[in-house]
């Protein structure tokens, strides 16, 4: 007995009622290779991260990240590159940014001269 | 499309292991903060179960849920609704390749999943184990399955998983296109000649069941625990869930002058609560146990595309390929 479908095409594809084999095991790498996938809205913009794919190589890659990531809406251009070639800062790593908002004297907020100016004239000026 | 998952658990840790405390602390107070977490983040184990488990069956859900509309296809009537439905069954399958990547994240490998989905060891959303009989089916199936799909990953969508958060963004917005496009589909027929209606009302009464069996068991019965609220894991009651979804569609449905085949479903005008009959959570049992008028011809046909695909897969494979998960 095979499967009876509403389905047509499953009806004629015959695919027995009861399949008493077990799958063969899925060997690894069956999907294939990680690829993150950048997404570049306007011209103009930098190209943004907006997921990942699984592909054979970089071509294939692309043309799956049209489909996937480029279907509707604007798309000006894709990148992909393999995930093994990112490097990435670990967690742990995490705190070299801790103190980086307080270099105040990397920042235009770091320099307000305003006070100085006015503390200067009062100084400066001459009552009568 | 995604529901009435949380009634399958998975196997339980080995209880001897705990989480340090000290670093459990730090992550639910990043949690209480609203911050995400990401895949490279410490994170308890039973957090990464259950969302390589929720994930994985969304995923799965997705892959099959596309099969009951895809028959349909070829049988479309007119060009633009072959169009539109073409493109809603890619966006199905492209949820699923959006959660696999996301429950890649923490560290199940896709090879693994769809297994596990063959095996039956995983499971996917129980309306996917009814068939679409007719044209009309497909409409109430875009319209109000994908209506309560999406309730469901908007609620989800505000959890606490960076990647699974970020799929669900990209899937919510593809999903109102869905939502959209049954609905358009439903007031075409409702609206369209005696025969048009009775077939899209037999197909309501048809689809009412399992679309009450969509988010779940009540409360009552439904175990979810405090935790995985307080980790924004579990974001919305089942319960809460299902009146969302009566609130927003029943009138609607009626509003086209449509029948609900459940004589007592109303909302109470004094506690605003619908309320409805037994939607017989026995048959809810019995389907997604295996024993549905479509179990076995889903996984067959999910079987059969993944052995036929698989000389392909193998042909493309090179020797020095090396599986990395993907970063976020
Ligand atoms: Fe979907
Ligand atoms: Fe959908």
């Amino acid at each position: 007995m095979t499967i009876q479908s509403l389905d047509p095409r499953v009806t004629r594809a015959a695919i027995p009622q009861e399949n008493e084999t077990e799958m063969a095991p899925i060997p690894p790498l069956d999907q294939l290779e990680s690829y993150e996938v950048f997404h570049l809205e306007t011209r103009g913009d930098h190209p943004v991260h907006v997921g990942s794919l699984h592909a054979p190589n970089p071509e294939i890659a692309l043309l799956w990240a049209k489909e996937q990531y480029g279907r509707r809406s604007r798309t000006v251009s894709i990148w992909v590159v393999r995930t093994e070639d990112i490097s990435v800062i670990s967690v742990e790593d995490a705190d070299i940014f801790a103190t980086t908002p307080e270099k105040d004297y990397r920042e235009a907020k770091g320099y307000r001269v305003g006070g100085k100016i006015t503390a200067y004239k009062r100084q400066n000026t001459t009552e009568p | 499309m995604y529901g009435n998952l949380s009634v399958i658990d998975a196997q339980p840790l080995d209880p001897n292991q705990v989480d340090d405390p000290e670093l459990l602390a730090e992550f639910e107070a990043r949690i209480a903060r609203g911050e995400k977490i990401e895949p490279h983040d410490w994170m308890p184990r039973e957090y990464r179960r259950q969302l390589i488990r929720m994930i994985e069956q969304h995923a799965h859900s997705e892959i099959i849920g596309a099969l009951p509309e895809g028959t349909w296809i070829t049988r479309a009537p007119g060009f633009r609704r072959k169009m539109a439905l073409i493109a809603k069954v890619q966006d199905e399958i492209g949820h699923g390749q959006l959660l696999y990547s996301a429950a890649e994240t923490l560290g199940k490998s896709r090879e693994d999943m769809i297994a596990d989905l063959i095996s039956g060891k995983s499971k996917y959303s129980n309306v996917f184990n009814y068939p679409a009989e007719t044209w009309a089916d497909t409409a109430v199936i875009a319209w109000l399955i994908d209506a309560g799909a999406i309730i469901n990953q908007v609620a989800n969508s505000k959890g606490s998983y960076g990647p699974y958060c970020r799929a669900l963004e990209r899937i919510c917005q593809e999903e109102s296109f869905h939502l959209k496009y049954g609905y358009d589909n439903v007031v075409t027929l409702a609206t369209g000649t005696p025969k048009q209606r009775e077939m899209v009302q037999e197909a309501l009464n048809r689809w009412w069941k399992p679309i009450m069996h969509f988010h779940g068991p009540p409360d009552t019965v439904s175990v979810h625990t405090e935790k995985l609220t307080r980790w924004k894991v579990k974001m919305a009651s089942n319960d809460e869930m299902r009146q969302e979804f009566l609130n927003a569609y029943v009138p609607k449905i009626w509003d086209l002058g449509l029948t609900v085949p459940d004589p007592n479903l109303r909302k109470n005008p004094e506690t605003g609560v619908w309320e409805f009959s037994d939607p017989d959570w026995a048959e809810f049992k019995r389907v997604i146990n295996g024993d549905g008028p479509c179990n076995r011809e889903r996984l067959a046909v999910r079987r059969m595309a993944e052995e036929q695909g698989r000389w392909v897969r193998e042909a493309l494979r090179k020797p020095d390929m090396k599986y990395v998960t993907p970063l976020s």
